[in-house]
Order: structure tokens, then sequence, then C-alpha cells
């Protein structure tokens, strides 16, 4: 997956894939102005809207895979914030913990420097139409 | 009782969260606020799709827009701006907001205790009654600790406002 495919969204929080495991893409962001929140930290926002997009990103990767075209459709996010985003880059992948015809439950983790000690997880519930 | 610092007013308060920073970036803009609720404004922009092929504003930035009244609100509720950090974040989207549109949240501050506030909401596009999502949040605040006078910030939550 090439950073075309990340939404308009993405590319203009300065989102891009970090590399490809497993097939999953795991996507990345500097930290800067953009994504500040108090000072030298991360808007809960921002860190949102990296594991959304990484969430997008595993289902999208997901469905390529298995040949199929599907229009995704959010119905909700629930995030968990474990620490303070710090000055640094940030990372998150996302898990398929679900897939079926109409909908896909998706577990997106996001870390810093110590990939065992995530600062933020969530899941979403995605449509696809 | 007197207190010496000013009581938070989210107008006031605006003019400068909106400034830098990720809130800056998006744009937000203060619209309205009450004893407990502040109301922000998510401008329309080309580059915040979240779908290549239609003109729909992509769910994240009303995450941002929520969390950010959120924080608001509960400044407003508490009346005095004492850090807070996101703990638990929850949007049920639902439908898409109208291509072009400008989303607006209005998030109310609905319970505080010493340590928690929490906060539920709506976005919407033309009518508050017909939103785009629903928000359920808690949030904590970020005090010195007593014990260390250290305030805990990395311990938990993004500490984002």
């Amino acid at each position: 997956m090439s950073d075309i495919d990340l939404p308009a969204y993405a590319r203009a929080l300065g989102i891009h894939v970090h590399n490809i495991e497993d097939g999953v893409p795991v996507l990345t962001v500097e930290f800067g102005p953009n994504v500040e929140g108090r000072p030298q930290h991360y808007h809960g926002g921002a860190t949102a809207g990296l594991l959304e997009n990484a969430g997008y990103a595993a289902l999208r990767a997901r469905l390529l895979e298995e040949g199929r075209e599907a229009q995704l459709k959010p119905v909700n996010i629930t995030v968990q914030y474990l620490s303070a985003g710090k000055a640094q880059p940030s990372f998150a992948k996302g898990r398929i913990t679900r897939l079926g015809r109409r909908n896909a439950n998706v577990t997106v983790e996001a870390w810093q420097s110590d990939r065992d000690r995530p600062i933020a997880t969530a899941i979403m519930n995605i449509l696809m139409g | 009782m007197s207190d010496a610092r000013p009581k938070f007013d989210a107008r006031e308060a605006s003019k400068f969260f909106f400034r830098g920073g990720h809130t800056g970036w998006l744009g937000l803009k203060f619209t309205d606020q009450g004893d407990n609720w502040v109301e922000l404004e998510l401008p329309w922009r080309e580059d915040l799709l979240g779908e290549p092929d239609r003109a729909v504003l992509a769910s994240g930035p009303i995450v941002s827009l929520m969390d950010m009244a959120s924080g608001m609100a509960i400044w407003q509720t508490r009346a005095t701006f004492a850090p807070v950090a996101t703990l638990d974040l929850r949007v049920d989207y639902q439908r898409p907001a109208r291509e072009r549109s400008a989303v607006r949240a209005r998030v109310e501050c609905y319970r505080t205790t010493r340590s928690a506030s929490f906060v539920r909401g709506v976005a919407y596009d033309d009518d508050i009654d017909d939103p785009v999502a629903n928000l359920a949040g808690v949030f904590m605040t970020i005090g010195a600790d007593p014990r260390t006078g250290k305030v805990p910030g990395s311990e938990a939550g993004t500490g984002d406002e």
C-alpha cells in the first residue's frame, strides 16, 4: 500500500505508511504543530486520527487481498488513552478482529518508542457498502 | 470567598486556543456556550476528506472537534482552567456530514467529581436534532499529586488540552 492510497485527511495530517507487516500497513506521523495539543504533546484528536486511519488501512488491505471492493462507512470508534503522546513519532497498526460480509470490527494500537507500551487503543465498527 | 483567577470563559479562551497546534490547523471556531456546555465549529475544508470519490468530511476531524469541545465544556462547568486528559472517548456516527458543509459540535459536561469529568454531545451540520454523530467521554483532571507535588501528566491520558 502506498501513501497515495491514504485519504486526503491522513495525508494533510502528515500520516504515511511506515512499513507493511504481514500484509498490514503500519502508519506513522511525525510530531509537529499539526498534531500538537498541550505544548509538546499530541492532541487527543490527532491520536484518534492516526488510530482511525490505521484501522481503515488494515481493513482496505484485507479487502484488497480478498479481491473485495467496498465503500467503508464508520459506525463508531471508542478510543482509550493510556499515556500522553510525547513530542516524537507515533505509529499505529490495526487488526481485523472480525470480518463479515457487511461489517468489520477492527482493533487498533498506537505506540511511540516502546511498542509494548501503547499510548492509545481503539475499537472501530465499520460498515462495508 | 474570593478567587483571584478570572473565571474560565470559552469565548475568550478560544481566541488563543485556536491560534496554533492541532486545533488551529483544523481551523476550529468558537460558536456558542452555556453554563455547562460549549459549541465549536469545524469549517469545511477540501483536504479533510475521508474518501477519494466523495466530498464528505473524514470522521477523524469530528473526533478532534468533539474532543476539544469536551475539554472546553469541562472548564466552562468547573469555571476554571485545569489541565485534563482524555481517558475514554466514544463517537457513534449516525450519518455522513453533508457535502461541503461545516460541522458543529455541542458538548455538555453533565457530571464532575474531584478527579473525573463526564461529557456527552452531538455533532451536526444543519439541524441539531438531526445529528451527524453522538459522543460520550470521560476525562481526568491532571492535578498535582498531594503526596509528591508532581503533576502526573505523563502517567495516564493524552493531556491533550
